[in-house]
Order: structure tokens, then C-alpha cells, then sequence
């Protein structure tokens, strides 16, 4: 490190959430009714753009969350369609309550759009990881919730929330995230997993971050190993791909789900809960974090740490291709 | 009343020293909160250079007094004092921010010696701080707990339950020290969201305040000897500050909330923190 002389001004540039920023900024130039909210975060959180273009439409309520989601829930009573940008872990536990009961309870049109998700902001350790969110959320009914897998499927899924009623909750990272989609007409949709690698041997579902893990690691399975791995990017946790998953559980008979999230609770869990209902058997492994709060470093090196960056997969798919099924000779029988 | 010449100046150079490995912290993390630490680092000198009641052989001392930095953002200005104090070596903190490294952005009271809590989600000092207060109480204990919040950190509704019942429970045990560099992360306070009239705020919540300069020693060490014998009413120190205070460039400059330095621009740093020091003592 080192080398760089920088302020918080600069590092705001350095971001590709600027996408949010100026996707947010397009959308507000059609829809009057839209405003921003944050909390001494605009600039962290790219939602700062807005307010560049529409100062008015732009309200920084200091650093206090529970009356920053309060605020929003009040302005959706009255019409308008809040973003709420703050951190993840102050959108999803600071101002749970508020969450909760004033916008999804009241099924408000809310749109949380939440950044520094997952372990993204390694150095910061756990008082700014957010490892939780994404159980808590599919956790409140009337609520909508993303990891969209870059800075492209970021401006497609705030475009899909500001046409979708109710609360949407949309986690996005640091903003440094690796590339996954070149272009936006790949039919984003919300609820609907994008499959980004053909494949029969196994599937790999994963959301956020891991998706372009996920997608190298299917590269290299291919050519190195000949293991034809399917890929899903399923940006929507909730409501989730039911069929999406139930034809995986079919054709491949393997699963792996990637998360940069507590392996608890999240969308390893929602996987599993689909999967477990059907009733039918399926190798199955949940990667992301281990259930513990997290060391600290550099994002990368934390998912490699867990076990859930490309090599983690790699040696996880391998393993998973052990498995065998072939005697289960009652397979096609079950329900 | 105010300090001796001779402890004036141990303290004021042990600000300076401070200042410096705050420069070095940075520039071995990669970057860091280094305005908020430049402004709060008079106000860490005297609590545990003079005030504060710790033995560094037996950190986990019951009767020690306690330092909660509910700013805790500012961990590259405490890590260096807790390893100056020799909680653990300076050369651990060469390896901040890295990868594995016990210490990070916000320190973790389970990794790192010496340190009473673990916070970084400002608004949770002072709650922290009643209960050690309380706690205290009910156990017979006299320690004292310090807790150093940021101006901005004060939007927090959760700060001022915590006064309230500070100021309910008379407990004042309980020191709140607020940082008033007059910044946070987005701009100004005053026109990110107003504080004012602040010290009126502490005063209607049942504090008696005392506010000061808190870059100049003699007065921060009077505010808190007066503090530490409050018995009636609590006392809060609302500090005047400068975000970045000992150089120039970043003083009072709220961008400097976070930022990285090379090895020049570091060295900028110490040039400028020694004119600042001898500015000082100079008078
Ligand atoms: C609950 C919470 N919200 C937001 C943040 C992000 N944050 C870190 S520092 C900071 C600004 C703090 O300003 P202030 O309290 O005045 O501290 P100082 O200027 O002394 O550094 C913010 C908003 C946080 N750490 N915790």
C-alpha cells in the first residue's frame, strides 16, 4: 500500500458504485416523486450523486439511522419513493425496528439500498462487516430483497425497485467488485436467476461477490477438470428461484451456494429450504462465511480465508464430484 | 490551576511522539481516520498519561479505570497509546490493517490488549459506559469511566438515552468527553445536521459543562480534574478541537476524515507536527 495520497473526495471517484449514484439521478429526472435519504453517508454511499443534480431531493440527517428510516417510512405515507442509503449493517440492525415496522409492516414503497455488504469493507472488522443482512431481510415479510452481482446488475435491479412496489432491500458492496455483466440486456429480472455456464455435472448458485467467482471457477472446471458446472446468478433472495433450484436439484444432483454472508440464514439457507421441501436428495454444500465474525483484511484475501473465492469452489466442486449417487437406485422413484 | 511547567511539558511531548506514530499508523495501515485522531489525541494523552487509573502488567484489573472510545473509528490514534503504554509492542503496529492482523480499523477488545471495549457503530460509548457506571455502583467499585465521542456521533438519539439516564441516575462515575472538531464525514456539522446550541443540550439533560480547548493541556487537565470530582451532578467536557490538529494541511479540513499518505507527504506530517509542538510550548 501506500503511494497514495487521497482524500475521502478521491475514493469517492475510485468507486463502481457510482453506478447507484447516477442511475438513482437518471431515474429522479423522470420520477419527481423520488427522494434520497442518508446518514453522513452520502458520499460513501454514492447516493451523494443525487443531491449533486437535485440538492432539494437530497436529505442528509446526520449520523442517526433509526430517524433516517423513520424519516423514509413518514415520506412513503406521503407519496413519495425514499432510496435510503446508509452501510448494510446500519440499514439491517441499527434500524431494524424501523425497518420492520414502519416500512415493511406498512408495506411502504421503501427502497434500501445498502452498501459495504458482506465482508467489502475487510479492514474495517465487524462493526462494519455485514454478514447478516440477507437473513435478516428475507426474514421480513412484504420485503424484496437483492444482492445484485456488480455495478451493471446494480443499475438494473434499482431500476427493477423503483417499478416494483413495497420495500425492496438491495445490497451492494465497497463498489470495487470484479465485472460480471458486459452490457444490460440480459433480461434482468427480479426473482429470476440468470444462468451464466451451461452445465449437468453440478450447479453453482451464487449471489453478490461470488457470482463471478462462481463463474471463473466453472471456466476452469471445465478446462482443467471437464466438470460441466451450471452457474446461477441469483441475484434475488427473495422471493427466490423456486424452479430455478428444483430444476438444478434435478439435472445435477449437486449444489454448491456461494455468499458473501454467514453460511447461516442466507442464500444458502433459502436454497436449502426449497431443495428440503421437494423431497428429493441432493449433494449440497453451503460456502461464505463459517458462522463466525470475521477476521480482518482485504476483502479478497478474507474470502479466500473462508473458502468461498475460486479456489474455494474449485476444491469444493471437486469434492462434491466425489460424491456418489449412482447406486441410489431408487432416485428416480422419489417424489 | 493548570499543569506544572515540567509536567506541561512531558505531556505535551508525549502529544508530540503520539502525533507522529498516529503518521506512522497510517502510512503502515495504508490510510485511516487520521483527523479525527489528530483531534482527539490531547484529550487520550492526558487520560492515560496523568488521569487514568491502569496497570499495564494486569490489563484485566477490575478496579481499573475504564476508557470507552465510542468514536471508535479513531482506532490508529488509540493502538498507538495503548502499545506506547506497552500493552503490547510497537512493532504490531506495523502490521495494521493487514490481513490477519490483530489490529483493524476499529479495534477488537478480544484481539487486542488494553482496550475496554470494542466499538466503531457510533452511539454505543455511552450506553457502554452507563452500564460500566452502574455496574460499578452495585459492586462497590470507584473507578471512573471515560468516554470520548465524536461531535457528529452526537446525531445519535441512543447518546442522549444514555444522558438521560447518566444524568437519572446521578452517576458521575461516568465522564463523557466529546471530541468538537466541528466535522463529520460529509461536511461541517453545522451544516450537515446543527448541533448548537450544544452545550445547552448537555445542560437541559441534567450535565454540568464544562467546555474547553481541547488542544490546550493546562485547561483539558483543570476540566477534568473537575469532572473526576463532580459527586452531585455529572459533568460532561464538550472539547473545542480542530479535525487534523499539528498539521496544517489537514487542520480543521473535515476531507482528512480518512485518508493515506505516502512516504513524502508522511514526512510532511512529522515536519509540520514538531513546528505545531514547538509553537505550543513556545507559547
Ligand atoms: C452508527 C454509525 N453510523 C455511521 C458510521 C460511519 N461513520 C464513521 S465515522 C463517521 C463520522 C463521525 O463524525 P464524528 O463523530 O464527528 O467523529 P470525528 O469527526 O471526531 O472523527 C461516520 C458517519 C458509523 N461508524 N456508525
Amino acid at each position: 500500500m501506500g503511494g497514495l495520497n487521497y482524500t475521502m473526495l478521491d475514493t469517492a471517484k475510485l468507486s463502481t458504485a457510482e453506478l447507484y449514484g447516477k442511475t438513482l439521478t437518471d431515474l429522479a429526472e423522470d420520477h419527481p416523486e423520488i427522494v434520497g435519504l442518508t446518514a453522513d453517508l452520502a458520499k460513501s454511499t454514492k447516493i451523494g450523486v443525487l443531491g449533486e443534480k437535485f440538492p432539494e431531493r437530497l436529505f442528509n440527517l446526520g449520523i442517526a439511522e433509526q430517524n433516517l428510516f423513520g424519516t423514509a417510512a413518514g415520506m412513503a405515507l406521503n407519496g413519495l419513493v425514499p432510496f435510503v442509503s446508509t452501510f448494510a449493517i446500519f440499514t439491517t440492525m441499527r434500524a431494524l425496528d424501523q425497518v420492520h415496522t414502519d416500512i415493511c409492516y406498512q408495506n411502504l414503497n421503501v427502497k434500501m439500498i445498502a452498501t459495504h455488504a458482506g465482508l467489502s469493507f475487510g479492514q474495517a472488522g465487524s462493526t462494519h462487516h455485514c454478514t447478516e443482512d440477507l437473513s435478516i431481510m428475507r426474514a421480513m415479510a412484504n420485503c424484496k430483497v437483492i444482492a445484485p452481482a456488480d455495478g451493471m446488475e446494480t443499475a438494473l435491479a434499482v431500476r427493477a425497485a423503483y417499478e416494483t412496489p413495497g420495500p425492496v432491500y438491495i445490497r451492494i458492496n465497497r463498489g470495487f467488485d470484479q465485472k460480471v455483466y458486459d452490457n444490460m440486456d440480459y433480461g434482468f429480472e427480479i426473482g429470476k436467476a440468470v444462468e451464466l455456464h451451461e452445465g449437468t455435472d453440478l450447479t453453482i448458485i451464487a449471489c453478490g461477490s461470488a457470482v463471478w467467482s462462481a463463474r471463473e471457477a466453472a471456466n476452469v472446471l471445465e478446462q482443467v477438470d471437464g466438470i460441466r458446472a451450471r452457474v446461477l446468478d441469483m441475484h434475488t433472495i427473495k422471493p427466490l428461484d423456486k424452479e430455478a433450484v428444483l430444476s438444478a436439484v434435478h439435472d445435477t444432483r449437486r449444489i454448491i451456494t456461494v455468499e458473501d454472508h454467514n453460511i447461516v440464514g442466507g442464500l444458502g439457507s433459502a436454497v436449502a429450504e426449497v431443495m428440503a421441501e421437494s423431497g428429493k436428495a441432493c449433494a449440497f454444500k453451503r460456502l461464505g462465511v463459517p458462522d463466525t465474525f470475521s477476521i480482518i483484511g482485504l476483502h479478497e484475501d478474507l474470502m479466500a480465508h473462508y473458502g468461498y473465492d475460486i479456489n474455494g469452489i474449485l476444491k469444493t466442486a471437486r469434492e462434491l464430484m466425489g460424491a456418489d449417487f449412482e447406486e441410489d437406485n431408487d432416485w428416480d422413484d422419489e417424489i | 490551576m493548570g499543569l506544572e511547567r515540567e509536567e506541561y511539558l512531558r505531556l505535551d511531548n508525549k502529544a508530540r511522539e503520539l502525533r507522529k506514530l498516529i503518521i506512522d499508523t497510517v502510512v503502515w495501515a495504508g490510510s485511516g481516520h487520521v483527523g479525527g485522531a489528530l483531534s482527539s489525541i490531547d484529550i487520550l494523552t492526558l487520560l492515560y498519561y496523568k488521569y487514568m487509573n491502569i496497570d499495564v502488567d494486569n490489563p484485566g484489573w477490575e478496579d481499573r479505570d475504564r476508557f470507552i472510545l465510542s468514536k471508535g473509528h479513531i482506532g490508529v490514534g488509540l493502538a498507538p497509546v495503548l502499545a506506547d503504554k506497552g500493552f503490547f509492542s510497537k512493532e504490531l503496529l506495523e502490521t495494521y490493517n493487514h490481513t490477519g492482523s490483530s489490529l483493524g480499523m476499529h479495534l477488537d477488545k478480544n484481539k487486542v490488549v488494553g482496550l475496554d471495549a470494542s466499538t466503531g457503530s457510533l452511539g454505543h460509548g455511552l450506553p457502554l459506559s452507563l452500564g460500566l457506571g452502574l455496574s460499578a455502583r452495585l459492586k462497590g467499585q470507584s473507578f471512573k469511566t471515560y468516554c470520548l465521542m465524536g461531535d457528529g456521533e452526537c446525531d445519535e438519539g441512543s447518546v442522549w438515552e444514555a444522558a438521560m439516564a447518566i444524568s437519572h441516575y446521578k452517576l458521575t462515575s461516568v465522564i463523557p468527553i466529546v471530541d468538537r472538531n466541528r466535522c463529520m464525514i460529509d461536511g461541517r456539522t453545522s451544516d450537515v445536521m446543527t448541533l448548537e446550541p450544544f452545550a445547552d443540550k448537555w445542560r437541559s439533560f441534567g450535565f454540568e459543562v464544562l467546555e474547553v480547548d481541547g488542544h490546550d493541556l493546562h485547561s483539558l487537565s483543570d476540566a477534568i480534574e473537575t469532572a473526576r470530582m463532580a459527586s452531585v451532578k455529572p459533568a460532561v467536557i464538550i472539547a473545542n478541537t480542530k479535525k487534523g490538529c499539528g498539521v496544517e494541511f489537514m487542520t480543521d479540513d473535515y476531507r482528512y476524515h480518512y485518508a493515506g499518505f505516502d512516504v513524502d507527504k508522511a514526512e510532511e506530517c512529522r515536519v509540520e507536527i514538531d513546528r505545531y509542538h514547538e509553537m505550543r510550548i513556545n507559547g
